[in-house]
């Protein structure tokens, strides 16, 4: 090496050394094909199991009465039945109390937050905030069967001591820091021109919240409403604990209401041997939630690109 | 649209007697403003007229967008903001508590150095204005588009695709569009930071061409780092030396015979 080594020297020199780079630049995206088609395989591998065996299940049963008929027995030594209703019905409307309860404190707390909140306050929130994102669910399950439950009897008497609302409304607790979170994100990501924009023609701040900010973030807060709706849909100690195992088929939430992941944990660590009707009915539930979040995140991919504001 | 006329070279112009005759629109008194420490306007003392460009030029960090924002309270969104003095709007200081700042800003719009459009359809960010100040009436509302947008000079180029979003147009249209949006709420004066600076020639012309109207039916402060524009399209210029307005007069005088050697140096770009 010279006394006097330039900018442009190193330079140079660097990229005659790294042929080794080069070829590794080469290889790059095949290794990233491969790691992809891991992930796309696995999906495959599942929904190719959850077919079959729903497949060999509606050998058994016919699939007009598993999606007619409201009995669900399945592990009944007399006349055992199946249907996917009554675990239809507990999850959607469990579900529903969950995102009334999360989206509107979630959506308030993002509007706060992102639009109200100084800078110190909002550094301070956000942190707690989704550290009640990070407690295990069990904790809620426990939380809502000893704490909301005997607190909601007071108030309504009817109230059973595994019912639907109780875990709806923990559930929508559990999800409150995903909404608010995800959506806080996307309305701050609105940049600050647009804000000054309707400000300058004298639009308040809640004018400026509502028709500028939310409508510019709006497929981010479905983005967190769909979330929502899946981590609910998803979601099993939550029910398991507090709602119970009987599979009504009833639209009152005071009652014991199952869903189908705890029809899903119920049946298989209860007594269902391989091979008998009710371990199949296992894969035709999975099947039935498969499809049923499917549906809802294509629904929110439809609603999110029709009110698209795009900038 | 007389603009590209104006000389810079005219004579010394008979004035004072004529402005005693003009409605002054704001009269900015002892302003001082800091950002936290650092004092950002000094003792700024402005009157401009109605139906007049004011032009404020001088070099960067000055506090030209600091003072234009001050007039219609934009600059307090900034923290740890600290005003003092008065700037009287029609005879009102504006940091009154019974002149509510929503009233204020409908009455003196805004126009952004970059353009800033909604990212709605174009009916819809022209419509943004008159519907947050109540106006639900579809007729009325359509009445209202095609109005700003022909007064922005944007109407032939835009009026098959009212229902677009706002960001399928070009960069000088976007601004014509924020121009239009600004004039749907009938303001009585426009402010402008830049308006042209990120536009190429021909749509700086364009805007400039326009202002020279708009003049006729409102007043106009636009801040320029563009001699020529200033010179072009201004009745008034002040030129703003680190935060104080260093001279203030009719353009032709600011650009023939400054009587501050600052304000020569500047205009014949000695520094800034
Ligand atoms: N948001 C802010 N917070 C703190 N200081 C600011 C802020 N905005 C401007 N300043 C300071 O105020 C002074 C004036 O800035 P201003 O933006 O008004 O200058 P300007 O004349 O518009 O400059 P330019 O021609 O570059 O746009 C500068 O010293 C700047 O650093
Ligand atoms: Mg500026």
């Amino acid at each position: 090496m010279g006394k006097t080594v330039s900018v442009k020297d190193l330079i140079r020199n660097k990229d005659k050394k790294n042929k080794l780079m080069l070829k590794a630049e080469r290889t790059i995206p095949f290794i990233l094909f491969a790691l992809a088609s891991i992930s796309i395989l696995t999906t495959v591998g599942i929904v190719s199991t959850l077919l079959y065996e729903t497949f060999l299940f509606f050998r058994e049963v016919s699939i007009i009465e598993f999606f007619t008929n409201t009995n669900m027995k399945p592990l009944s030594r007399v006349e055992p039945s199946f249907s996917i209703l009554p675990l239809l019905t507990g999850t959607i409307l469990i579900s529903l109390v969950a995102m009334l309860v999360a989206i509107p404190i979630g959506l308030t707390t993002a509007i706060y937050l992102s639009e109200y909140a100084s800078e110190s306050v909002r550094k301070a929130v956000k942190p707690i905030i989704e550290v009640l994102a990070g407690i295990p669910t069990i904790v809620y399950g426990f939380f809502a069967f000893t704490f909301v439950t005997p607190i909601l009897r007071e108030f309504i008497p009817a109230l059973q001591s595994t019912n639907a609302l109780s875990p709806g409304i923990v559930m929508g607790i559990m999800i409150i820091p995903l909404v608010a979170s995800l959506s806080e994100d996307a309305m701050n990501s609105v940049p600050k021109a647009m804000r000054e924009g309707a400000l300058a023609l004298g639009a308040t701040k809640l004018e400026v919240t509502l028709r500028v900010v939310i409508p510019a973030a709006i497929s981010g807060i479905i983005a967190s409403f769909v979330l929502g709706i899946s981590r609910a849909i998803g979601e099993t100690m939550i029910v398991t604990i507090a709602s119970g195992s009987s599979k009504n088929f009833t639209f009152d939430i005071t009652q014991s209401m199952q869903t189908m992941t705890a029809y899903i944990v119920e049946v298989t660590s209860g007594d269902a041997g391989a091979g008998t009707t009710a371990y199949y009915s296992l894969y035709a539930v999975a099947f039935a939630l498969f499809i049923f979040t499917l549906l809802m995140n294509m629904f929110a991919g439809h609603i999110s690109r029709k009110y698209r504001e795009a900038y | 649209m007389s603009s590209l006329s104006i000389s810079t070279e005219l004579p010394l112009k008979k004035e004072t007697t004529e402005q005693v005759n003009k409605t002054v629109v704001y009269d900015t008194k002892n302003l001082n403003l800091w950002y936290g420490n650092n004092h950002a306007l000094k003792n700024i003392n402005l009157p401009m007229y109605k139906n007049e460009v004011t032009a404020i030029i001088g070099p960067s960090g000055c506090g030209k967008s600091t003072y234009i924002k001050t007039l219609n309270r934009m600059v307090e969104l900034v923290q740890n903001v600290r005003i003092s003095g008065e700037i009287l709007y029609r005879e009102k200081n504006i940091f009154d508590k019974e002149f509510r700042v929503e009233e204020l800003r409908t009455r003196v719009g805004m126009v952004f150095q970059k353009p800033n459009p909604f990212p709605k359809t174009i009916f819809d960010n022209i419509a943004y204005g008159p519907r947050i100040h109540g106006i639900k009436d579809k007729k009325i509302l359509k009445e209202i588009v095609e109005k700003s947008l022909r007064g922005a000079a944007i109407w032939e180029e835009v009026k098959d695709r009212l229902h677009e979003n706002a960001y399928g147009l070009s960069g000088g249209q976007q601004q014509r569009l924020c121009i239009a949006r600004c004039l749907a709420v009938e303001p009585d004066v426009i402010l402008m930071d830049e308006p042209t600076s990120a536009l190429d020639p021909k749509s700086t012309l364009k805007v400039e061409e326009l202002i020279q109207e708009l003049k006729e039916n409102y007043s106009i402060i636009i801040v320029t780092h563009n001699m020529q524009q200033a010179a072009r399209i201004s009745d008034k210029t002040a030129f703003f030396l680190n935060g104080e307005v260093i001279e203030y007069d009719d353009t032709d005088i600011i650009f023939s015979t400054p009587s501050d050697k600052r304000t020569e140096d500047y205009i014949t770009g000695r520094f800034g």
